[in-house]
């Protein structure tokens, strides 16, 4: 960063500033945070936030990875190699293990969303965590225009909508009671674009399936969905090869892919800014559920 | 953040936010809109983000949905900007809801401020971090009590710019009279508020009279469009960069074999220009040193200003923690106990009152306080001062007294903002229930 005369900042350095902030606000005030990984973009640009925030000490906290057990392969090597570049501790809250000790049951359409949220608040419990970094913008979805940058959840990790903190200035409220805790946002102000341009600014790497690819899929409600072991066609699906991408990376039974040449992060910027569907409508099979799905799944703790 | 030519306004912006050295020029303007029901806030949100093509089939095809099954005659844009199904169901907003749009020159965060019951809990928080306020009113109906409510809960939270909306002109024929005597009551009305800088623009928002660019239905009006407005406003003098306040959020000591003897104070610059070399003191306790560094993690940097993020190393090992301030050894802010502050009220279930006991928030400072008096309550409609009033109650506004625990370190917010603001938070609950602007700390 060079200084300039009249003292002006990007939009990105704003928001770099900001994110940067928020999340010494939490290592400051709060006991035990973590963040949380799936090694989709959002937590890849949140965990370079957290690595400027606290340079050239180390990130001072551990990231967590809710393992629904349908992964992309991968999404799974490049958090492991992430992690291990970084130092970092590990917590992996595994569903199939929760599966197996009988803390959940597997949904009757196979999707692992709704069940991976009593996973996720077991391993908060277990570890005593009080603080949760999530990548969550508030540009995605409706529910999230209304999210707090602190989000206060009750010792049932709930949200409601009703009960939220005002929150005024940059002065946020972490404080809380043994059991409750905050589910921290420092994305809220960022867009898919803003996220995009701020990979490419910071020549981030990702796992390949975000830059377009040849795949074997089929169509599912207007959707590309891939085949693989999470997920079987139908009868009457055809299977056949597309050149796609992901835009958003979620559980590989219920994540679909855009049909795009894009395969450079320019590229994808380029697609990004002319695209018109939204990123979770054009790919997330959980969230077409019904209107108001996503604010369920956070009224029940789910980010 | 060198100087680069920036792209013409073209009419697809979303596509112009793309690639190119452009989208890195754009600044960030955070504005918060107001208005009564049905004065067309929503309509005019709708629009801005259509029109900039920040909306998405998808957004559109859901809301049309909606709109269809509840048997609306039109697309109800309002739908778009309500979010909770608790909200849809009683048909009202409840809460701040922030949106984003772009242009080629800037990225913009809406602060959308419900215009129902809470209003003014909400209107202050839209407000507090807003560069700019937007406050619609009705061609039609003219000023209301309500909008002279948020004109003056715009001033009394220091917004630099604000912009009224002159709204459904098509219903009024466009007429230049009717809008003239909305502006000048409107502009009278602010001069008692001490606004620094109002915009008046009258406009259509459901059909789109000067919000992207000029009407041909006024060719009267000789101001911008609202857009044109908000894209070019200067705010960067806005930041205060006279005073320096750093306040010490975190301390960095790498406990690491590789970086040894490391020492830095991290935070936000809240105003003011660090550089190296600089002669500076920490508050509370007045040590005095120089600056050896300004770091960030991309490396050192020859100057902070407000909003940078960065890292304060200093030449003597002083005892500095969270909490305390870096400030200019000639222009420091007032270390006090005693602090005079206007407050709004927001919570519901207890008023606040003297004798109270409260945790404070200030800066990256935490207190406990109690409230050794209320002056008086404003009664935000006339001004009027009762100095009768035992309490606040939810959504009240008055000025009080109070002592705390430790010292604050303390600017007038009408100087400081970051440093003159802080938060009340009521001990047994942890909710937030107060805003505070410090008016004078002896
Ligand atoms: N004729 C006309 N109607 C408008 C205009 N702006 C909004 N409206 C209508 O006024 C009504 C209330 O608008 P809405 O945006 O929901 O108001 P809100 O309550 O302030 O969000 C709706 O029927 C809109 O279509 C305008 O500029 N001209």
């Amino acid at each position: 960063m060079t200084a300039p005369a009249a003292y002006q900042v990007s939009h990105l350095d704003a928001l770099e500033a900001e994110s940067i902030f928020v999340m010494r606000e939490v290592v400051a005030e709060m006991e035990r945070p973590v963040l949380l990984f799936s090694g989709g973009k959002d937590s890849i640009v949140m965990l370079r936030l957290a690595q400027k925030a606290f340079a050239p000490a180390n990130i001072p906290f551990p990231v967590m990875h809710v393992d629904t057990g349908h992964n992309f392969p991968e999404v799974l090597e490049y958090r492991d190699q992430r992690v291990a570049e970084l130092g970092l501790q590990l917590v992996v809250a595994s569903v199939p293990e929760a599966l197996a000790s009988g803390l959940v049951r597997e949904s009757g359409d196979g999707m692992r969303n709704r069940i991976q949220t009593p996973v996720l608040l077991d391993a908060v419990e277990k570890h005593r965590f009080d603080a949760l970094f999530g990548g969550a913008r508030r540009d995605e979805e409706k529910a999230r225009a209304k999210e707090r940058v602190f989000s206060f959840r009750d010792e049932f990790g709930q949200w409601d909508p009703k009960n939220q903190r005002p929150e005024l200035w940059a002065l946020y409220n972490g404080r809380h009671h043994p059991g409750e805790s905050i589910r921290v946002f420092p994305l809220s102000n960022w867009t898919e674009l803003d996220v995009w341009h701020y990979i490419a600014r910071e020549r981030i790497a990702l796992p390949s399936i975000y830059y377009a690819h040849e795949r074997e899929v089929v169509e599912r409600d207007g959707m590309l969905y891939a085949v693989n072991e999470f997920f079987r066609p139908r009868a009457g699906e055809d299977r056949f090869k597309a050149r796609v991408r992901y835009r958003t990376v979620g559980d590989a039974s219920c994540t679909a892919a855009v049909r795009s040449d894009a395969d450079t992060v320019e590229k994808v910027i380029e697609e990004v800014a002319a695209t018109r569907i939204t990123e979770r409508g054009a790919t997330r099979g959980d969230d077409r559920v019904s209107e108001a799905a996503m604010e369920d799944r956070k009224r029940e703790g789910y980010f | 953040m060198t100087t680069e030519t920036v792209a013409p306004d073209g009419a697809d912006s979303r596509a112009a936010t793309g690639a190119g050295p452009e989208a890195r020029r754009m600044d960030l303007l955070r504005f918060a809109t107001a208005g009564s029901v049905d004065d067309g806030k929503s309509t005019l949100i709708g629009r801005l983000l259509y029109d900039t093509k920040s909306l998405f089939t998808d957004q559109l095809a859901a809301v049309e949905a909606v709109s269809a099954a509840r048997g609306d005659e039109y697309t109800n844009l309002a739908l778009l900007t309500d979010g909770l199904r608790a909200e849809r169901e009683q048909g009202i907003t409840i809460d701040v809801a922030y949106r984003y749009f772009a242009t080629p020159r800037r990225k913009f965060i809406i602060a959308d401020t419900p215009g129902h019951i809470q209003y003014t809990r909400n209107m202050v928080t839209g407000a507090s971090t807003a560069d700019l306020a937007l406050i619609l009113v009705d061609a039609r109906k003219g000023l209301v009590e309500q909008s002279r409510r948020h004109a003056f809960l715009c001033s009394l939270l220091r917004v630099p710019h604000l912009v009224l909306c002159v709204n459904k002109m098509d219903l009024v024929d466009f007429s230049q009279e009717v809008f003239e005597r909305i502006a000048d009551e409107f502009t009278a009305f602010a001069a008692k508020l001490d606004v620094p800088d109002l915009t008046v623009v009258p406009v259509s928002a459901l059909r789109g009279d000067n919000i992207v660019s000029r009407s041909e239905n006024m060719p009267w009006y000789e101001g911008p469009s609202l857009l044109h407005h908000l894209e070019r406003v200067h705010i960067a003098s806005d930041r205060n960069l006279v005073d320096v306040r750093f306040p010490v959020q975190y301390v960095i000591r790498p406990q690491s074999t590789t970086v040894t003897d490391y020492r830095g104070y991290a935070g936000q610059v809240a105003s003011g220009v660090l550089k190296p070399g600089d002669e500076v003191m920490v508050l509370p306790s007045g040590f005095t040193s120089r600056i050896s560094a300004v770091e960030t993690a991309d490396g050192p940097v020859a100057e902070a200003f407000p909003p940078m993020s960065v890292t304060v190393r200093l030449e003597d090992e002083i005892d500095i923690s969270r909490g305390d301030m870096i400030c200019r050894p000639n222009n420091a802010p007032a270390v006090s106990q005693d602090i005079e502050a206007m407050v709004c009220w927001m919570d519901e279930t207890r008023p606040l009152q003297v004798g109270g006991r409260y945790a404070i928030k200030h800066t990256t400072r935490s207190a406990r306080a109690i409230v050794r008096g209320l002056h008086y309550r404003l009664d935000i409609n006339s001004l009027h001062r009762d100095e009768s009033a035992g309490e606040l109650g939810l959504n009240e506004i008055g000025r009080v007294r109070l002592r705390t625990t430790v010292p604050l370190l303390a600017d007038e917010y009408r100087r400081n903002r970051t440093t003159g603001g802080f938060v009340i938070i009521d001990e047994s609950t942890n909710r937030t229930v107060g805003a505070g602007m410090i008016v004078e700390a002896q």
